[in-house]
């Protein structure tokens, strides 16, 4: 079963490799971008049923730094 | 007097011969070393060292592998009982992710590496690992790294400076750190945790020897204890 957790930067803190792309985008034209925010994406092969609390504590205790990153758990549908 | 030291080795530390090297010749006693996937500390520890490098390649984020290594179990416990930990650089990373210290280190705002002498200011001198200074002194350190951008939430920023936990800032923005912090305390006092390395400045043949102070100040502590 995959599981995708997607982790970023929390609203608020300043995100400097986002602020470098962004600027590149600039160069590269297009004007229209209004933030850049870089995260991850880590994607998980678990056994059936494995449940979200199950997850979450995998988030909290290493796949994200809870000080400045938020996660999105997400179970796309195969 | 015994100082019993050890330097903690995780695959990818690069500074912990440094470390051992800076300890050995302050002290006069050779530190233990101790590898990564050792679950067990020696009793009767008066020191623990936590160097710097690229634990685990800084896979996933600087720090985070290796504060999950066997080892940091027991590092946290002798913490709590009131051991003195330092951890420079890669080791202040594995502090914070271990939960030892406050904050995280983030992606220097330039995202450039640094590697050059900084002044530090000595923003307490009343610390376990700080006594030999004088008050606000100025004092020159190497740092190198990328990721030594200091971050905490204003709330905690309040209560480490109200504290006096901050130990050491930088006197230029150099890494776009929170308030310019280059090295913080836990609330006991007894670990620090300090992005530039102290022992790469030992001897005058490091260009420098403003880093002995701190060594120093440590094992005098331990020893009129």
């Amino acid at each position: 079963m995959l599981v995708r957790i997607l982790v970023s930067l929390k609203p608020g803190v300043l995100d400097p490799q986002g602020r470098a792309v962004h600027h590149a985008l600039e160069g590269l034209g297009y004007s229209g971008v209004r933030n850049v925010r870089i995260g991850r994406m880590i994607e998980l092969d678990v056994d059936e049923g494995t449940d979200d609390d199950t997850i979450k504590q995998m988030c909290e205790r290493l796949l994200a730094n809870t000080v400045i990153e938020s996660y999105r758990i997400e179970r796309p549908q195969s | 007097m015994t100082f019993r030291a050890a330097v903690i080795t995780f695959p990818g530390s690069n500074c912990d011969r440094d470390m051992a090297e800076a300890l050995r010749i302050v002290s006069g006693q050779e530190p233990l070393r101790i590898w990564h996937g050792d679950a067990d500390m020696p009793d009767g520890l008066d020191f623990i060292a936590l160097p710097g490098g690229f634990s685990y390649g800084d896979y996933l984020r600087s720090g985070a592998m290796a504060a999950n290594s066997p080892i940091m179990r027991a590092i946290v416990s002798a913490a709590d009982r009131g051991v003195p930990v330092l951890g420079v650089c890669n080791g202040f990373q594995v502090l914070t992710e271990a939960g030892l210290l406050p904050g995280a280190l983030m992606r220097n705002a330039r995202q450039n590496f640094i590697c050059r002498d900084v002044e530090l200011t000595v923003a307490n001198n009343q610390s376990l690992f700080t006594a030999r200074y004088d008050a606000d002194q100025t004092i020159s350190i190497p740092v190198a790294h990328h990721d030594g951008n200091y971050f905490a939430d204003d709330e905690t920023l309040d209560r480490l400076e109200g504290e006096g936990r901050i130990a050491f800032r930088y006197e230029e923005d150099c890494n776009g750190s929170q308030r310019q912090i280059a090295g913080v305390l836990n609330a006991a006092g007894n670990v620090l945790g300090m992005m530039p390395h102290p022992e790469r400045a030992i001897e005058q043949a490091h260009g420098g020897t403003d880093g002995r102070a701190l060594f120093e100040s440590l094992i005098g502590e331990l020893v009129s204890a």
